[in-house]
């Protein structure tokens, strides 16, 4: 699904991915974890073609991304910060989304869903961090692509949604798709994914299943095992 | 990009800007017809507010955009859309606005005060062509700016440095240089230098239309060449829409290359 | 009165009664003009019929009438002079006179009045000329209604329409001249009368005066000539209501004067000139009433121009109103209308309450480094010269205009 060979990328003097080699087959949810700055929303946004690296190659379902951009058609993608252009209506916002990647009639269930109903005449300027979240998970997951990459899908949700934003991810995976996170919430991580990779200093750390991590780093629990390999590599 | 253009089009068109803009050119129009009531005072106080407020508003306007629109464009980037579509839809769509508040909000009331029965719709006609290229010209240029600086506060600053150099600054060391020389024969040099900078440039195409009497009283066979015959017309023209064309360029260079 | 009409009638019937008529023409007894002057007597008439004659160095020596039916064709294939009239009274109406011939030692024109007296040269026509109709040492005639046209290229190869030398009292009226050195020539003639006329396209002048005294031209149009109009060294001459415009070039103005002294200058019009008025040690002149519209320089001043008033003129949209090269000025501005102006007038009497300064800094870089007109209504250019409005330091500092009008002069 995504291959990743030698990936390289320096923001002027800060070398962020140092030789990234990551392939991912299809199907399964994948986490990307990592310290604060290790390059985990680098190493997405390269996916992306937000980033462009210096060095390196990615291609995903077998082709090349450099100059290309209609391979994004394949990935939904929900950024981390969700900020969107504040004086338009959440109604125009998802109307002009379709607009641009195609029809669909997901839409209108992922909005029953976050029940976002009396929210899509106000303007996105006006809505409060986790109603935009909802919007933002609504726009992600509303097309029915191949690849989703999701930073930091948790962040302001409220418990009810973030069941169903789980529920969601389960019911994507089922259809066989591969979901690319990233998050700081270890038990949401543990609970979810189905392997981790682990970012360290611009180069893949390790990337296996959770209970392989716990043996690698003889822990009795995720966080645990985090923590050692962090502390370790600190020390 | 169309689809952007759109987008951005309405967007700029639901902000009250555009309408202060077009009020302001439109409350100008006004003032300048009905209380001066000289159509050719008219078209040459015109003149100096288009050679210096369309640029400068041009370039604010475009700066501020590109800042303000950011998350905008980190949504479309996601989207299987082209880098160059993206940015040329942005420019695009404020660049048009910026025209069609301009040409709407001074063409009104020159209609009204019945232009189309005046001699002077000519000077007028090439007014407005000129602003607009102005107008497409410094939103351009700021773009340029604002994709080469992350920083907003930089980004403007640098934004204002450049009207100010190509709007006074320019045009004094200009006049400098022509004086210290003015031994050697300048014609040439001063038309090149002329052609360097999109505002002179404006204003000698205007220049042509409104003081081509006083142009013919020089000498050099250059100037007479050029101010003489549509030569003159032709390359200024042509030298604009490359002033259009170049920023563009690098705006779509740029944009290639640039991480967000 | 009665008796004086009585008595023109008397003399008008009994005038044909010894006046003859000769008809000439291609197929009539007398197939020439020359040799129809032969045959007339003093104070006969003679009818050139429609055709063409070829006929050069035919020589006027007793008071006739010769009168063109439908414009006949007097072709000098270029071999010479055609007309030459010595004589007084005589009439010349309706020729169409073509191919005067070109020297470089003598001034061939199509028709010359010598030394003679109360002459009427009108309705001709002259085409491929060299000098058109010229008028030496006479005086007291008449041209009007003639159609000059030329084919002039060069100066030095062409000569002018209408010449007078040493000719006063000569009224010349409704003339068309065009293509030519110089529309309208006078050189020592006084008191002589150019009205309505039309000269435009000249190489040279529309009309041009040395050394004349006492003129006045009124109600001409110059249009598109190498310049208007040039008055040198004369005297009270008078230039009412004429039309200079689009005298585009160089060295091109709509009026030049040099050395003239109390003229006045009155209800005329330029419009679209490079320079419209270039002065050059002129005194005591009037300008009053003129509209500069769209030129280049309204009025240039050049070296020595003392107690000169400009009243009451109307400046509209000139590149530069006035242009001086030195610092000097005895001249005075008074209540005339500056478009360029942008002062205000508070208690609403109709003048603007600062004056106006019409010499901006700019005119003078431009004196200086012509090049620099390119930077003409710069934002640049507009500080600098207001930096010079509030102070002057290269340009006059007392030469403004107290009183500028806040409407257009209307007269």
């Amino acid at each position: 699904m995504v291959n990743i060979q030698d990936l390289h990328k320096a923001f002027g003097k800060n070398q962020v991915l140092s030789g990234v080699n990551l392939s991912i087959k299809e199907g399964g949810i994948f986490a990307v974890l990592g310290p604060n700055g290790s390059g985990k929303t680098t190493l997405i946004k390269s996916i992306l073609g937000m980033v462009i690296p210096n060095k390196g190659s990615i291609s995903i379902q077998g082709k090349h991304i450099k100059n290309n951009s209609s391979y994004r058609q394949h990935i939904d993608y929900l950024p981390q910060i969700a900020n969107f252009p504040s004086n338009l209506k959440v109604k125009e916002l998802i109307k002009m989304i379709k607009d641009l990647r195609g029809k669909t009639t997901e839409d209108e269930r992922l909005i029953q869903l976050f029940k976002l109903e009396p929210f899509l005449d106000k303007k996105l300027g006006t809505l409060s961090g986790g109603t935009k979240q909802k919007v933002n998970l609504v726009l992600t997951f509303m097309f029915n692509s191949p690849l989703i990459i999701l930073d930091e899908p948790t962040s302001g949700l409220d418990p009810i949604s973030l069941l169903r934003l789980k529920d969601l991810i389960q019911a994507e995976k089922a259809k066989g798709k591969t979901i690319l996170i990233t998050s700081h919430i270890m038990s949401f991580v543990e609970e979810i994914s189905d392997e981790i990779v682990f970012i360290l200093e611009g180069k893949i750390y390790f990337k296996g299943t959770v209970s392989e991590l716990k043996t690698k780093t003889s822990q009795p629990d995720f966080e645990h095992a985090i923590a050692s390999i962090l502390t370790e590599n600190h020390a | 990009m169309l689809k952007i253009l759109k987008y951005s089009f309405y967007d700029l068109m639901r902000s009250r800007w555009s309408y202060v803009y077009f009020a302001f050119y439109l409350l100008l129009g006004v003032v300048l017809l009905f209380l001066n009531n000289d159509l050719s005072k008219a078209v040459i106080t015109l003149m100096n507010v288009i050679i210096v407020l369309v640029p400068l508003i041009g370039t604010i306007f475009g700066v501020m955009y590109y800042y303000n629109s950011k998350e905008f464009t980190e949504l479309l980037l996601a989207q299987p859309l082209k880098r160059s579509s993206i940015f040329l839809g942005q420019y695009l769509g404020v660049a048009l606005s910026l025209s069609m508040s301009l040409i709407l909000g001074l063409g009104l009331p020159f209609i009204f005060y019945g232009l189309f029965k005046s001699t002077a719709i000519w000077d007028f006609s090439l007014l407005l062509v000129t602003g607009t290229f102005l107008t497409f010209i410094f939103t351009a240029l700021a773009f340029n700016i604002a994709l080469s600086n992350e920083n907003k506060i930089k980004g403007f600053g640098y934004a204002i440095l450049m009207w100010l150099f190509l709007g006074i600054i320019y045009d004094g060391l200009f006049l400098m240089s022509l004086v210290l020389f003015e031994d050697y024969p300048l014609d040439k040099i001063s038309l090149i230098g002329t052609m360097l900078n999109p505002i002179d440039l404006s204003r000698t195409l205007i220049l042509l239309k409104l003081d081509i009497s006083a142009l013919l009283g020089y000498t050099g066979a250059v100037f007479k060449q050029f101010f003489g015959t549509n030569f003159g017309l032709v390359i200024s023209f042509g030298m604009l829409v490359l002033w259009v064309v170049s920023p563009l360029m690098r705006i779509i260079f740029k944009s290639k290359r640039k991480d967000f | 009165m009665n008796k004086i009409v009585l008595f023109l009638a008397v003399i008008l019937m009994a005038y044909p009664s010894y006046a003859q008529k000769i008809e000439v023409c291609g197929t009539c007894a007398i197939p020439s003009l020359k040799k129809g002057i032969a045959a007339a007597k003093a104070y006969d008439t003679i009818i050139v019929k429609k055709g063409t004659y070829k006929e050069h160095g035919i020589i006027v020596d007793k008071p006739l009438t010769i009168i063109g039916e439908n414009y006949p064709i007097i072709d000098g294939e270029r071999k010479g002079e055609i007309i030459t009239v010595i004589s007084d009274n005589v009439t010349v109406d309706g020729l169409f006179i073509i191919n005067v011939g070109t020297s470089y030692t003598e001034d061939y024109a199509a028709i010359r009045i010598k030394r003679s007296k109360h002459f009427t040269i009108k309705n001709l026509v002259l085409e491929k000329l060299f000098f058109g109709i010229y008028l030496e040492k006479s005086s007291y005639g008449k041209v009007y209604h003639n159609k000059i046209v030329g084919d002039a290229v060069e100066e030095y190869n062409s000569g002018n329409g209408i010449q007078l030398w040493y000719s006063n009292h000569i009224v010349i009226e409704h003339n068309y001249v065009q293509h030519v050195r110089d529309g309208i020539y006078l050189e020592f003639s006084d008191n002589c009368l150019i009205k309505n006329n039309v000269s435009a396209l000249n190489i040279r002048y529309g009309l041009h005066f040395m050394f004349s005294n006492n003129d006045e031209y009124s109600d001409n149009t110059f249009e598109n000539n190498g310049a208007g109009v040039a008055v040198m060294f004369s005297k009270k001459i008078k230039m009412l209501n004429n039309v200079f415009r689009e005298n585009w070039g160089t060295a091109s103005y709509g009026l030049l004067l040099k050395e003239i002294n109390d003229a006045e200058i009155r209800g005329n019009t330029f419009e679209e000139n490079t320079i419209g008025i270039n002065i050059e040690g002129s005194n005591r002149i009037l300008y009053k009433n003129n509209n500069f519209t769209n030129n280049g320089w309204a009025i240039k001043v050049r070296g020595a121009c003392y107690t000169n008033r400009f009243l009451a003129n109307n400046f509209l949209y000139n590149s530069f109103d006035i242009s001086y090269n030195s610092k000097v000025n005895d001249n005075v501005f008074d209540r005339n209308y500056w478009s360029n102006y942008t002062g205000y007038d508070l208690n609403k009497d109709g003048i603007g309450d600062v004056p106006y300064r019409p010499v901006k800094l700019f005119s003078y870089i431009v004196n200086r480094t012509p090049e620099t007109i390119i930077l003409l209504r710069s934002l640049f250019i507009d500080i600098i010269d207001f930096s010079e409005k509030v102070s002057p330091v290269f340009t006059p500092d007392n030469l403004m205009d107290n009183n500028p009008l806040m409407k257009k002069n209307l007269w």
